[in-house]
């Protein structure tokens, strides 16, 4: 963490009080499939919980329940305390829940300020360009992006810059929390450097944060909890230090998997490497 | 010139060249007809290279009164136009526009005529007509899920039939040539003074916002264009428009009905570049998923685009009966659907939905209506008039797909 200051470090944004956003006995049911089932997760200010799991853990589904996208078959969502329902994308906005989507969902034939403000336009029947611009500027400069110039085409931006441009947007309504699906998974080196370091910015903003992720490095980095689903069950939250084996032993219900028998495999195929050269 | 003790937001990246200067300006249009960032520019250079052939082959195409006649048949199925535009914007088809504007045609004639109506309620039944057929079609694409393409090719059937029903046997009403109605479409024109006020107006308006945005961004740190690019602009479209209006006074002068086409244009340019509806149009165009993710509501967007071409369809309709001073079951039919969708593609709105501007309907019926003019004022057959027409269209959708591949591989979209 290179950019902590005292917000993050003041008690009153640290995790452990009253969580923002509580989750209890969430199901989610497609036909005969249980894609979620009792599922319990806590999100506090300040806070960024990684939500990992194989692929059809429910992690997706978790997520676009608390987007609005799907209605939850049973359970509760109590956000800010009070127990509340998310019946449209537009709802969870207006609650202060924002996400990321995986595929960015931005309009490429628009530009950067007019993607930031999509469906939030300043002054509906005159919009009002210069103030738009101006808030886009300082909202990125918030968040140290590289955007070079926010009047060209999402389309002639690159796949990192996309990615600020997206974590931009979701901030610009000022939510209570943000969720990022995937952030990481088409970027480059140094471009994943760069949403981490805004991830870590969003939270020292005292913003409640979920990301999911299938990128253990990653998520160590900045996660302060890890929230485990396999199955669509919870299974198990854990510190970012845990270890590797705990984590996927986590997420693929063993410790008897393919990641440890690959893991057994390779070493065992090291040491006999490196007898042979004794 | 610009505040030098910081540098202006929006120019702290040392990566980004700016066309600040005149030339700079230049060199920046240029890049952007390179990398296929048309706009206007082929369909003003296929006017020019149309003009000079017609007027080579017969010097009448070029005389003021020709042009004024031109003008005349340009607002008509220009104003039809203007609604394709809106539904191309999102990346749908109306097919059904020839009939609609047939049917409203019909409608005018027997409730004016036939019924003695005033005819402003007979106008207004024909509008209405034209909204509801709109919101039919957007009922059928949001809750049926019905392709446009389908939903208004079913119309243009079922709207030709009754057009053809409620002219009954007959099918021909004529309508009197000395209504103010019919002179409309026919004969009224602008007083001199007032073409010249309207052709120096949209100059000093350019110049008031230019000036009013340029110190706007200047007080908010942004960058601005030079003062002298704004001036050259307007001084350049001031003179082009005193000269058109000069070069029709020559003639007749300048229609009313094309003053008021225009108007529709100018209210449509701003209401698609300067409004929350007109940027929800671009997105939707562009991603319809991402704009309904951002909050839009998608399917009252779709309404609204449907409703307004049915309704302008409508309209044109009711200007072509009165420029033509008859209600027929001719009307509406043959070209006019053609001609209103060519228009807005050659005046480069993309089929493809998220481009496009109300300029183009504007520009693409100009070109339209010059070649179907020259064509005639050749005694051209039909048969090879529409041959050409269906050229001209198809080497317009191919600088449509072409552009489009070269904006995808310069990264503009």
């Amino acid at each position: 963490m290179t950019n902590t200051d005292a917000t993050s470090q003041d008690p009153g944004t640290r995790p452990a009080h009253a969580p923002i956003l509580s989750l209890r006995g969430i199901s989610k049911s497609f036909g005969a499939v249980s894609a979620l089932t009792d599922i319990e997760l806590d999100i506090h200010p300040g806070e960024v919980v990684a939500l990992v799991g194989d692929n059809g853990a429910g992690k997706s589904t978790l997520v676009k329940i608390l987007a609005g996208v799907h209605q939850p078959t049973a359970g509760t969502i109590e956000f800010d305390g009070k127990e509340v329902s998310i019946a449209s994308p537009g709802a969870a906005l207006g609650l202060g829940i924002a996400t990321v989507f995986q595929d960015l969902a931005l309009c490429e034939n628009l530009d950067v300020v007019a993607n930031l403000f999509l469906g939030h336009e300043l002054s509906a029947l005159r919009l009002d360009e210069v103030s738009m611009e101006v808030k886009a500027w300082t909202l990125l400069r918030e968040l140290a992006a590289r955007i070079p110039s926010v009047r060209e085409p999402i389309a002639s931006l690159s796949g990192g810059q996309r990615q600020t441009v997206a974590i931009a947007r979701s901030l610009l309504l000022s939510p209570k929390i943000i969720m990022l699906d995937e952030p990481t998974a088409a970027l480059g080196v140094a471009q994943t450097a760069e949403v981490l370091n805004l991830i870590e910015r969003v939270r020292d903003r005292g913003l409640g944060v979920i990301m999911i992720s299938h990128n253990m490095e990653d998520v160590r980095a900045v996660a302060d909890r890890v929230v485990v689903l396999r199955l669509g069950r919870n299974n198990g939250i854990f510190t970012p230090d845990a270890s590797n084996q705990e984590l996927v032993a986590a997420i693929t219900g063993a410790t008897e998997n393919a990641v440890s028998r690959r893991r057994d495999r390779k070493a065992a195929q090291h040491s006999a490497v490196e007898e042979i050269a004794l | 010139m610009i505040q030098n003790s910081q540098p202006a937001l929006d120019r702290s990246d040392e990566r980004v060249r700016h066309d600040e200067t005149l030339s700079g300006a230049l060199k920046g249009f240029l890049d952007r007809i390179r990398s296929g960032d048309l706009g206007t520019l082929p369909v003003v250079v296929g006017l020019i290279v149309i003009s000079a052939v017609f007027t080579y082959l017969n010097p009448v195409f070029i005389a003021p009164d020709n042009i004024v006649n031109m003008l005349f048949d340009c607002a008509t199925v220009g104003v039809i136009s203007l609604g394709i535009v809106c539904v191309l914007m999102l990346g749908e088809i109306d097919l059904s526009v020839g009939s609609m504007s047939g049917f409203a045609s019909a409608i005018v004639g027997v409730l004016w005529v036939n019924h003695g109506w005033p005819i402003a309620a007979a106008i207004a039944v024909a509008i209405c007509a034209g909204a509801v057929c709109g919101g039919i079609y957007a009922l059928l694409f949001n809750r049926l899920g019905m392709p446009s393409f389908i939903a208004s090719l079913s119309g243009l059937l079922a709207i030709l039939g009754m057009q053809l029903y409620i002219l009954g046997p007959t099918g021909s009403i004529n309508l009197p040539y000395t209504s103010p109605f019919v002179m409309f479409g026919q004969i009224l024109i602008m007083p001199g003074w007032c073409a010249y006020i309207l052709a120096v107006l949209p100059g000093a308006v350019m110049v008031l916002t230019g000036m009013s945005t340029r110190t706007r961004r200047l007080a908010a740190n942004l960058s601005a264009r030079p003062l002298t690019a704004v001036l050259l602009r307007a001084g350049l479209m001031t003179i082009g428009l005193v000269l058109a209006v000069y070069y029709l006074s020559l003639g007749r002068g300048v229609p009313w009905m094309f003053g008021m086409f225009v108007g529709f244009v100018v209210v449509m340019n701003y209401a698609l570049t300067r409004t929350k509806w007109g940027r929800s149009m671009t997105a939707i165009g562009g991603n319809r998923e991402a704009a309904r993710r951002a909050g839009i509501n998608v399917r009252l967007i779709y309404t609204s685009a449907f409703v307004l071409c049915s309704t302008l369809a409508a309209l044109g309709g009711i200007l072509s009966c009165a420029r033509l001073a008859s209600s027929s079951q001719q009307a509406g039919t043959g070209d006019v659907n053609l001609n209103a969708i060519a228009a807005a593609v050659i005046g480069g709105t993309s089929l493809f939905g998220g481009r496009g501007s109300a300029w183009s309907a504007l520009l693409g019926i100009i070109v339209i209506q010059a070649i179907s003019n020259g064509l005639t004022l050749l005694n051209l057959p039909s048969s090879l008039r529409y041959m050409i027409t269906g050229g001209v269209l198809a080497i317009a959708v191919i600088v449509d797909s072409l552009a489009r591949r070269s904006r995808a591989s310069h990264g503009r979209a």
